[in-house]
């Protein structure tokens, strides 16, 4: 097993050196001089040949790559060109907020997914079967922009129990420690045994999960159905009904557990989505996340932004395969981690 | 094999989504709405909602509005625009002294300003602010680009700067530029403290340490900027306790988040939500209109618009209520000039060219058109102030250009390929516009319309070289007298109207819809948003 890790942890670095290269490829061949774009109506030709020097794009694409690739086997992305900061540091400011809003809205997403997946399955045909499933059509067709609005209309400035956006009380004097304010929150609660920054973040955590967990609900919710439909029809199952044992025993204690290994996979996917951050839930909720972060870096032809942004997002997809990968044998000892 | 697949889709994910529009924190600006008070109150805490985060806090360093939203707050300069108008008045110099060749700008400075961190403010201290961007040998020049040290071409503006003594400084210039004290009162000539810039390099932007009437306290990236009442403010100290710049992307989440009391007061309303607004009791609206132009330069250097006639006879078919109506809604108002209306020696004397397309054809019959021609049309890629959509902008104007027989073919590039190709003259017609920096008309006229801006890369998109038009703006550039400059650009506005190389389109209106207890915020013409003066009714 520890082997087996090891082995995928390897891995990791051929699959980011290819990764790495394609970010590079792309943004060389993408059109539009960064400089230009940085200095907008005002440029004056001088001004955009030091600049163009000073980000190196004067220099053969070769060699470009050269010191790019030099640089990301340091994990050292560089300064952004648009803010001139670290880039590291960016990502280590917003990653946290995506991290954190994915791992909540995957986890209303799934409990509630595989609940409403089992009962439409269970009682295949019924009105409960029916209301869920055109529910699920609804979930996985609704526009994000759009439901994220509703919500927050009605529970936000309607019934006035959330707040429109943000991570935490704005007027709070709040200062983040490791940038997962959940976390943070409740340290302050500890320290200071002050619950109200941690009930203030949590109160802020919810339209946004609800908003981006739907769209997977909604797929966890069909895959569930359409795999137990599959595992109870299986001769396992009827043997263990005409034993005489208990239907719900049956169904969560012998089905549900074989039927769980594509959903698994469904939701390591679907989590990976999330991490890669969710732009119009972000902008909808001023949720200081990645992905805004990269769509505005793209924009901006902000080149080591881009590189680091989606160098992060796909180490963090190769570990959550991992993670499934590991999982699998777990839900279903049959499979050999070879 | 599946890694592989999945790697893909992420860059799918990341690269298929940046097609759509941008958001843009460009300057816009204002006018002043009274209240009558019954005096300020001190106190309490104010939270600005904005539409983006700040690049950095550099006031040097950096060019876009939001930037400067939180560096004004924390910086002062030696002249300053007073509150609400472009006028100048005297800031961290109390006074100046003008040579007779005025070529010699002495400046007397106030001598019980710190900086938040101790740190006098003095001559020295002027001289490094300034002598950072100036002189490439300079410790911390490398800390730059510079950009609007370059954009005001001051380089080619100021020789020397000198401490005369421990609260004089003396700048010594390269030739006479009226503007030139204009300059003085952008964001960029802030004066920073010598000490902290020492001490943070390139971390000051990060870390900005000034003299004004707002301390920096945290900056949470993509979030919000927190800032605190300096109490040591070298004059009268600020009425709130706290100042928040709160990162709300989305117009109506921000909107939302007025209505709740979440925010105080509310940048960049949604054209559709303004008349809302209006009508709500609990709001308060503050609107003027911005100092930007958009225009269709029409490129003089190319047939046919070398003729006048034919530029003219684009002003007359193009319906500038139409695209108003369409692209800006009650966030807009027709163009005639070069200049704003907000700005100082705009002549509205001048009529503009009525719509009229029977006028257009015949002006064309006359230059040798009557069944029109066939063009091209530049359309902007990104919104700007100026234009919210460019895309929109050219397609009605190509459907008005039919109806006078101009067949005229849309022509987009990415923003940084457009903006290099436009300056290099390659199109016949193209949308562009601009938005004002220090409040003189010279930043309109000069960057824009001058001969010397007609070479490539070019400010003077349209190529246009008018001899007489020249010498009103070269003159006015050099003379002091405000009365003297006026007649001259009024004058020279009139050239413009008669040699249409242009056709002016609008300019935006700022709207900044507020809580009703937010008292004596005043819009600046020139895109800044101030605090100092602002208090809550408690």
């Amino acid at each position: 097993m520890l082997k087996y890790v090891l082995k995928r942890i390897a891995l990791l670095i051929p699959t980011l050196i290819g990764v790495a290269t394609l970010v590079f490829a792309m943004v060389a061949l993408s059109p539009g001089d960064p400089a230009r774009v940085m200095l907008g109506e005002r440029a004056n030709k001088e001004q955009l040949e030091k600049l163009r020097s000073e980000l190196g794009l004067d220099r053969p694409l070769i060699e470009q790559y050269g010191i790019y690739m030099k640089n990301m086997v340091q994990f050292d992305f560089g300064e952004s060109i648009k803010t001139g900061r670290k880039v590291s540091e960016e990502i280590k400011e917003l990653y946290p907020a995506t991290i954190e809003l994915a791992f909540f809205a995957m986890l209303f997403a799934t409990t509630l997914g595989i609940i409403i997946g089992v009962l439409s399955a269970t009682r295949r045909n019924t009105w409960i079967d029916y209301t869920s499933m055109v529910g699920a059509l609804f979930g996985v067709s609704m526009p994000v922009f759009w439901l994220a609005l509703v919500l927050m209309m009605i529970f936000s400035v309607g019934l006035d129990w959330f707040p429109t956006g943000g991570r935490i009380n704005i007027r709070y004097y709040f200062e983040a420690i490791t940038n997962f304010y959940i976390i943070d929150t409740f340290i302050y609660w500890i320290r200071d045994g002050d619950p109200k920054f941690l009930i203030s973040s949590l109160k802020h955590m919810v339209l946004p999960a609800l908003a981006l967990g739907t769209i997977p609900l909604a797929i966890i919710a069909r895959v569930t159905r359409s795999s137990m439909l599959e595992v109870l029809k299986q001769d396992y199952v009827k043997t263990a009904r005409s034993a005489g044992i208990v239907e719900k025993r049956v169904v969560y204690r012998y089905a549900l557990k074989n039927a769980l290994l594509p959903v698994v996979t469904i939701i390591g996917l679907q989590f990976g989505l999330l991490l890669s951050g969710a732009i119009l839930t972000e902008t909808i909720f001023a949720w200081p996340g990645i992905g805004k972060w990269i769509y505005k870096a793209i924009e901006a032809r902000d080149y080591p932004a881009v590189q680091g942004g989606v160098i992060v997002i796909a180490t963090s997809f190769v570990l959550i395969n991992l993670v499934v990968d590991i999982l699998y044998s777990i839900v279903n000892p049959k499979i050999r981690l070879q | 094999m599946k890694k592989a697949f999945n790697v893909l889709l992420i860059f799918l994910l990341a690269f298929t989504v940046f097609a759509g529009g941008q958001q843009d924190a460009g300057q816009a600006e204002v006018e002043a709405a009274e209240e009558t008070t019954e005096g300020p109150q001190s106190g309490g805490v104010l939270v600005f909602g904005r539409g983006g985060d700040s690049v950095g806090l550099d006031p040097a360093r950096e060019t876009d509005g939001e930037s400067f939203y939180a560096t004004t707050q924390i910086f002062d300069n030696l002249v300053e625009f007073k509150n609400g108008t472009t006028e100048i008045q005297p800031a961290l110099a109390k006074s100046w002294d003008i040579s007779d060749d005025n070529l010699t700008f002495t400046f007397h400075l106030v001598e019980d300003a710190t900086f938040h961190d101790g740190t006098p403010f003095n001559a020295e201290a002027v001289v490094f602010s300034l002598g950072r961007q100036m002189w490439e040998d300079h410790p911390y020049y490398d800390l730059g680009p510079w950009k609007y040290w370059g954009y005001m071409d001051m380089s080619n503006i100021v020789e020397d700067i000198v401490a005369v003594d421990e609260y004089t400084v003396r700048f010594d210039l390269k030739k006479v530029e009226a503007p030139f004290l204009a300059n003085l009162a952008m964001d960029f000539a802030a004066m920073v403290s010598p000490t902290a810039v020492e001490k943070y390099g390139e971390d000051f932007k990060s870390n900005p340490v000034g003299t004004g009437p707002f301390k920096f306290v945290s900056w949470q990236k993509d979030s919000n900027i927190v800032l605190e009442r300096n109490e040591n403010y070298w004059r009268r100290p600020a009425y709130l306790d706290r100042l928040i710049l709160e990162v709300i992307p989305d117009p109506t989440a921000r909107y939302l988040a007025l209505q709740k009391g979440e925010i105080d007061v509310m940048d960049f309303p949604s054209p559709e939500d303004i008349e809302d607004m209006k009508a709500d009791p609990d709001i308060k609206v503050i609107q003027q209109p911005g100092l930007n132009v958009g225009y269709l330069a029409l490129n003089c250097e190319k047939e046919p618009f070398d003729d006048k006639r034919v530029r003219q006879a684009f002003n007359y078919a193009i319906n500038k209520d139409e695209i108003i109506e369409a692209v800006f809604g009650s966030a807009g108002t027709p163009a005639k000039n070069p200049l704003p209306p907000t700005m100082w020696s705009y002549n509205d004397s001048i009529d503009p060219y009525p719509y009229d397309p029977a006028k257009a054809k015949e002006l064309l019959a006359e230059a040798g058109y009557p069944d029109g021609f066939e063009t091209d049309l530049w359309a902007m890629p990104v919104a700007r102030p100026y234009f919210p959509d460019g895309r929109k902008v050219a397609e009605i104007m190509q459907a008005q250009l039919k109806e006078i027989g101009v067949e005229a073919e849309i022509v987009s590039y990415d923003w940084g390929t457009y903006l290099d190709r436009t300056d290099s003259g390659e199109h016949e017609t193209a949308l562009l516009g601009w938005t004002g920096d220090n409040g003189d008309p010279d930043n309109f006229l000069f960057v824009l319309l001058s001969a010397a801006a007609a070479e490539v890369p070019a400010g003077n998109i349209a190529f246009w070289k008018d001899e007489e038009f020249n010498e009103l703006i070269i003159e006015a550039k050099e003379t002091f007298d405000r009365e003297r400059r006026t007649e001259l650009y009024m004058e020279a506005q009139e050239v413009f109207h008669e040699e249409a190389p242009w056709v002016p389109v609008a300019h935006s209106i700022v709207t900044e819809p507020m809580q009703p207890n937010v008292m004596n915020f005043k819009l600046s013409p020139v895109g800044k948003r101030v605090f100092y003066s602002v208090w809550l009714d408690q």
